[in-house]
């Protein structure tokens, strides 16, 4: 406090520390001290063990020996493995169903729930919770509410007189299950698309209204394209955390019954951590990385072709 | 409906046709959602439901809609047969330990990138959003060899001191929200001769509270829930948090009937996110707005 007022009663120039060093320079000095702890973060958290990780992946590193480089071994390894491809399977098919139907089923709640109604907040809340919840949590929950004798589901299904089947237990029934199960969590959408309904102007809806158009021509002519950048962002982003899919597999079904939910994380994690085979599981994770990359670049470079941008109006 | 009224008031059937429409539409939205609603909220109901019966209720059909009388021994039982409250210190501490580094590093270095001029300084911010695509395995293996040659595996040191440096996501956020604050306010703490850090420290932060206070809630739940980390990292039961501890559970008592208890212990690792969410859900759902990433 004593300072402050010290401070505030000299005149500017006579207290600066550092007279020598013009204001730019001061400032970028400080500039650079505000993120150093961050850039450092990134060199040793990320960027250093990105490197690594690629080097690793050439070796037959097993956390116990120096790291001795074997060429491609390990992504030759990978490519004749059954279990790899499975896996890659696996995953592509979670991936590709549930984020189609996160985005389908939290856009139609989203515009369902667009509307201005008392109490319409309440429900924001209800669909939300569930993705609140650590995904330890509920897998526990859903592994007993599918389990096959005693479980909530079979036994509503046994009222309705359907003989249910062994969810977690069933090979084709497994990975089908944890679709079902990763729904749940569609809520954690609803606030992105609200706030990108909200932000459409009602005008525009209501140039549709008077030229005849019903909600289906709404949907179709205003609401989709004013979205589209949005839905863009996630299905990117989802796409990317649904094929990182890891504690559902390993709590409900141990990636069982024979590997059918044996997601491309769950199979890297067992190499590096059960089998210590490090080597072999850098070069999955690279391998993944790159294909995220390549999904990344080909999502926005194709978005030109269906993503409507605001600023582009003008250049209509 | 428009048959009652009558001819004098011609303009009204129109206008009540409207309104009738209106609220029919209304009254399906409403019933909707309340059955989506409901459907969504079962699950939970029915984890709560279970950790209050006794084992024979659990395994009865037709199934036991409401535990009478609710057990709520379950819970003293889980808490004499495990050691509940070491796993919910752990978890509390390491969560508290990440949201205090994350605040610090993030909001110095999202001050930085928002009002300080530096060359380069736009590409290295670039450059740090970027890891937010990249799937956190391709550098984990070299981390936890890291932080194995330090001796740190088996301690919570892996799962606090990456906060302290800071985290894309989190950076992105405030610096967004710090672009907002009008610069006015620091250019005349400025001219009064206040330093970067001063200004920082007694101008932004205190204006950025609400953008703190989402950053830290966000940052509870991601570590509260966080699996991966803790999994790998600890080993002794005793250092568990509630996530791994979760896990030992279900292994350990899965060959003996005893879901009520699994339940009761999924119920208590769920209450401390549900209380934040219910009563800072305005600040949480912001961030997942501003961010459009799952924590």
């Amino acid at each position: 406090m004593a300072e402050s007022e010290r401070q505030y009663n000299h005149p500017r120039d006579d207290h600066n520390p550092r007279p020598r060093l013009r204001e730019r320079q001061r400032e970028a000095i400080a500039c650079a001290l505000f993120i150093t702890p961050a850039v450092i973060g990134f060199l040793i958290f990320t960027l250093v063990p990105l490197g690594i990780s690629g080097y690793l992946s050439f070796t037959n590193f097993n956390l116990a020996n120096t790291p001795a480089l074997v060429g491609l071994a390990n992504y030759r390894e990978m490519f004749t493995d059954d279990l790899w491809w499975k896996s890659v399977q696996v995953t592509l098919v979670y991936a590709l169903s549930v984020v189609p139907l996160w985005i389908i089923t939290s856009l139609a709640l989203a515009l369902i729930m667009n509307q201005n109604l008392p109490a319409i907040r309440l429900y924001r809340t209800v669909f939300y919770l569930p993705a609140v919840l650590s995904g330890v949590a509920i897998s526990m929950l859903w592994v007993w509410l599918l389990n096959y004798q005693t479980g909530l589901v079979n036994q509503l299904l046994k009222m309705i007189g359907i003989k249910g089947p062994n969810w977690l237990g069933d090979y084709n029934w497994a990975l089908r299950s944890i679709i079902i199960m990763s729904v749940w969590s569609v809520g954690w959408y609803l606030p992105i698309w609200l706030s990108g309904l909200q932000a459409i102007p009602t005008e525009l809806f209501e140039a549709v209204t008077v030229d005849g158009g019903n909600w289906w021509t709404r949907l179709r002519h205003v609401t989709l394209p004013l979205l589209s950048p949005v839905i863009l962002y996630n299905l990117v982003v989802n796409i990317i955390w649904a094929t990182q899919l890891f504690t559902e597999p390993l709590m409900m079904t141990n990636g069982g019954p024979r590997f059918a939910t044996q997601t491309y994380m769950l199979y890297t994690y067992r190499n590096a951590f059960q089998y210590n085979k490090m080597g072999l599981a850098s070069a999955m994770a690279w391998v993944l990385f790159v294909a995220v990359l390549a999904l990344t670049f080909l999502a926005f470079k194709s978005s030109s072709m269906w993503v409507y941008y605001e600023g582009e109006r003008k250049r209509g | 409906m428009t048959g009652t009224t009558t001819p004098a008031r011609s303009a009204k059937p129109h206008q009540r046709s409207r309104k009738t429409h209106r609220r029919l539409t209304a009254a399906f939205t409403y019933l909707f959602l309340t059955a989506a609603g409901v459907l969504f909220m079962f699950p939970l109901y029915w984890q709560v439901a279970t950790s209050l019966k006794t084992v024979q209720q659990t395994l009865t059909y037709p199934p036991v809609w409401i535990p009478s009388p609710p057990q709520w021994g379950n819970y003293l039982e889980l808490l004499d047969r495990f050691p509940m409250f070491q796993y919910i210190g752990n978890s509390t501490f390491i969560s508290l330990a990440v949201i205090t580094g994350t605040l610090l590093s993030c909001s110095m270095a999202a001050y930085g990138f928002a009002r300080l001029r530096m060359p380069g300084r736009d590409l290295i911010f670039v450059v740090l959003l970027a890891t937010l695509m990249l799937p956190g395995m391709v550098t984990l293996i070299p981390q936890f060899v890291m932080f194995q040659r330090l001796h740190w595996t088996n301690t919570f040191y892996p799962l606090i001191v990456p906060a302290f440096f800071g985290s894309a996501l989190y950076i992105f956020m405030l610096r967004q929200f710090f672009m907002t604050i009008p610069v006015e306010l620091e250019d005349a703490a400025r001219m009064d001769g206040a330093g970067y850090f001063r200004i920082y420290a007694q101008i932004v932060m205190p204006l950025a509270k609400p953008a703190l206070i989402t950053v830290a809630i966000l940052s509870f739940v991601a570590t509260w829930n966080d699996f991966f980390g803790p999994l790998i990292y600890l080993s002794d039961n005793e250092k568990y948090t509630v996530a791994v501890a979760l896990r030992y559970l279900q292994g350990s008592v899965r060959t003996r009937p005893e879901n009520h208890l699994l339940m009761a212990a999924a119920t208590i690792s769920i209450i401390p996110p549900l209380v934040i969410f219910f009563i800072a859900q305005r600040e949480f759902m912001q961030g997942v707005v501003v961010s459009g990433v799952k924590g």
